[in-house]
């Protein structure tokens, strides 16, 4: 039953995570990624899976995507429908699902996804047939079933042979960390003794013309907390990891990765698209994710900003961490990964979250790129290099349309 | 403490703008008019059961955050304001910390596809104010604006489960004392894409839009939460009927001597079945399918369960409610209520 709720544990357990699985524009997999955020490197290149021809701007961050999908339970049939979103999610998936260890059981594993968009190429190339001079019925059925996000779900429980309550929180940008939050909540609650959890989106036009329209993308460079900063870049990709409790984990031996020990959530009601000036539900998101893991700024490491690259989420941003780390600031080292890769939209919390992992497990700072001169506002150092660093935790912040914050600590495993 | 209650519903559907109207509609059983839905390209409209418009236009659609949006906020704002009833006042003073979960299946896709067909003509002159309200969780936002509540909110996308789904996690965010109120949401607005949708996987079904809400406390109210069953989804090995069947075991000893059945759309479908073998199912006093009477409302239709079991219990008509879903492609599932 998921009501009435199971009593909680006299002590909550720690929430580990034993396997992640990522799809960036830098690449497949743990390593590839890690030495990317690790070193810097920017992975963006013209769009080629629509025409951007007629944008500001045309570039993003592009996967290439494998020729072959891994073996999974899904049928030659299933695989051959999934379209883009979907198969960065399996990719992901089955990458933190082997890392794990873990097999199907008849215990039923939670499922929380993050996305803004699902199986969107799916639905555009649906409404682009249901609008042709000459509508027709032919392959309709198959793209509506597939781009239905819970389709993208199932097609998972079918891949790895599990069942169980499935979540598909659609918070726009926030929606990666709102479904990792969501599933450790689950898990150090007593309510699931594992979950599986991440985000994943694809790039697809509508979306990119929807950011366009807003002027939103940078039509130069994208430079998070820069004076200069003039917008953002899409991405795509997606990020998976299995959560499970400490002592789960331990007695099958499993390899451990780190830790998420505190999640934050606000509301910004300023507007639907723009953050409050000063970044009051960022900081409320901040505050309650450290009050939640039950530490203070202090103890923080690193911070992954959302740092989108526009003039608007960075100020706001900055303000809020200054305001939350207090005397902390001037000495905490910050960064966002989106200039490398872009905005990954609803994967970017879970790719985030993976970033700070590998961050606390390699001991290093990722770099913030392409930054000249530092807004006045940013009153923290920018982690302007690679660097090595010693820090036992890291936050991440998750900023989305609508006014989505949400904050994760993250810290490393020792 | 660990038990949940209803405090209040509210309803926006083909029979009108409030509970009461649907209600209505339900004990009358008569099938509510269709109206044709133009198809570019096609010369069959496709049916559907369409909100009345309003008359006159709510006081909450001057709110700023409100002039731009489609039918699918102004459905969720009418019924949450009905729910929440004078509960709304102490949100915007800080006394109540209200979560807000909305619940989507189709989402805002008049929008949508007005956005994404200005893009596909021209995608350098496409709407900056069309864009922000294609988002799954644009409603959610408006209903936080609207209320002034700055606590959690999700937006939970999937099948018309998802309502279901929702009223144990507003049980968790308050019992974890995450919120001390808590709305749950569903609503849907009509677009020929969606209805022509639902035509190809289901012929014989009537799209219909609006909403329904229930708004939840843990301390005592007139309707109480009594149990949410584990959703059982639709997989390789699993089809609806095994999940139905697995979801009304799960309701074995849960249910007392009689009660109302408050079943969807799909689940009827599967009617007369050979699924009757719980214990319990020969005990249903009476039974509500709001589906023929409302329409398919997608995400709304389960709050209308809701909201028909959440007035039946409240006007003695039954003891106790099972809200029983089949969703169209995701999952079963089943909450119980219990008048308080």
């Amino acid at each position: 039953m998921l009501f009435p709720l199971p009593p909680r544990p006299a002590v909550s357990p720690r929430v580990v995570v034993t396997g992640v699985g990522i799809v960036t524009p830098l690449g497949l997999g743990w390593s590839v990624n890690a030495e990317g955020f690790r070193t810097g490197r920017r992975a963006f290149r013209p769009v080629s899976v629509f025409d951007a021809s007629r944008q500001r701007t045309q570039v993003a961050g592009e996967v290439d995507l494998p020729a072959a999908l891994p073996a999974t339970g899904l049928g030659f049939r299933q695989q051959l429908r999934l379209e883009r979103a979907a198969r960065m999610l399996l990719l992901a998936a089955h990458e933190a699902w082997t890392q794990a260890g873990w097999t199907a059981t008849d215990d039923p594993l939670p499922l929380v996804l993050g996305t803004t968009s699902g199986g969107m190429s799916l639905e555009q190339d649906y409404y682009r047939q249901a609008i042709s001079t000459r509508p027709s019925d032919r392959q309709q059925i198959t793209r509506l079933t597939h781009y239905q996000v819970q389709r993208q779900a199932l097609n998972l429980a079918d891949a790895f042979g599990f069942h169980g309550p499935v979540t598909i929180i659609a918070n726009a940008c926030a929606s990666g960390a709102n479904a990792l939050g969501q599933a450790f909540e689950l898990v150090r609650s007593g309510r699931a003794t594992r979950a599986f959890a991440g985000g994943y989106d694809g790039l697809s036009q509508l979306v990119f013309a929807g950011f366009d329209s807003l002027q939103a993308l940078s039509p130069t460079t994208c430079r998070p907390f820069d004076a200069k900063r003039d917008g953002l870049a899409l991405g795509e990709g997606a990020a998976m990891l299995c959560l499970e409790t400490l002592a789960s984990a331990q007695a099958r031996g499993a390899e451990i990765l780190g830790e998420i020990t505190g999640y934050g959530t606000a509301t910004d009601v300023h507007h639907l698209t723009q953050p409050q000036p000063q970044g009051d539900a960022a900081l409320a998101a901040m505050t309650a994710a450290c009050a939640n893991a039950r530490v203070i700024p202090a103890d923080i490491g690193y911070v992954n900003a959302h740092g989108t690259g526009t003039p608007a989420n960075d100020g706001a941003e900055a303000q809020a961490i200054t305001r939350w780390a207090g005397a902390r600031a001037t000495t905490l080292p910050v960064s966002s990964t989106k200039a490398g890769i872009g905005h990954l939209l609803g994967a970017a919390g879970a790719v985030e979250a993976v970033a700070c992992l590998m961050a606390l497990r390699g001991q290093w700072l990722p770099p913030q790129l392409h930054l000249e001169t530092p807004d006045p506002a940013c009153s923290f150092p920018l982690v302007r290099v690679p660097q090595s660093a010693s820090f036992e935790y890291a936050l991440t912040n998750s900023f989305g349309f609508g006014g989505a914050n949400a904050s994760l600590v993250l810290r490393r495993f020792a | 403490m660990s038990r949940v209650f209803l405090h209040g519903w509210g309803a926006v559907s083909p029979a009108g703008w409030g509970v009461e109207a649907l209600h209505q509609a339900l004990l009358e059983g008569t099938p509510l008019p269709v109206h044709p839905l133009v198809r570019p390209g096609r010369a069959q409209p496709l049916p559907v059961r369409r909100v009345p418009a309003f008359s006159p236009r709510p006081a909450f659609l001057a709110h700023p955050r409100l002039r731009r949006t489609s039918p699918i906020t102004h459905f969720a704002v009418a019924a949450a304001i009905e729910a929440l009833g004078s509960d709304a006042a102490r949100v915007a003073t800080g006394e109540l910390r209200l979560g807000i979960i909305f619940c989507a299946f189709a989402g805002c896709v008049s929008y949508s596809r007005r956005f994404y067909d200005e893009t596909l003509r021209d995608p350098a002159t496409a709407s900056p104010l069309v864009f922000p309200e294609t988002v799954f969780n644009a409603p959610a936002s408006h209903l936080a604006a609207y209320f002034g509540s700055t606590a959690v909110n999700y937006t939970l996308v999937g099948d018309q489960g998802e309502f279901v789904k929702a009223l144990a996690l507003a049980a968790d965010w308050l019992l974890t004392r995450r919120v001390n109120g808590c709305l749950v949401v569903g609503s849907e607005e009509s677009d020929w894409l969606s209805a022509d949708a639902l035509r190809l996987v289901a012929p014989s079904i009537i799209t219909a839009e609006g909403a329904g809400a229930v708004y939840l406390r843990s301390d005592p109210g007139p309707v109480e939460l009594v149990a949410v069953t584990e959703p059982q989804l639709f997989t390789q090995n699993r089809g609806p009927r095994e999940a139905l069947r697995q979801t009304r075991a799960q309701l074995d000893g849960v249910l007392g001597a009689d009660f109302l059945l408050v079943t969807s759309e799909h689940d009827s479908q599967l009617v007369p079945d050979p699924l009757a073998t719980s214990d319990w199912l020969h005990r249903a006093k009476q039974r509500i399918t709001p589906a023929p009477v409302l329409g398919e409302g997608l995400g709304a239709g389960s709050a209308w369960q809701a909201v028909a079991a959440s007035v039946a219990l409240r006007d003695g008509e039954a003891a106790e409610a099972v809200i029983e879903v089949v969703g169209s492609n995701e999952q079963a599932v089943a909450a119980v209520l219990r008048r308080a």
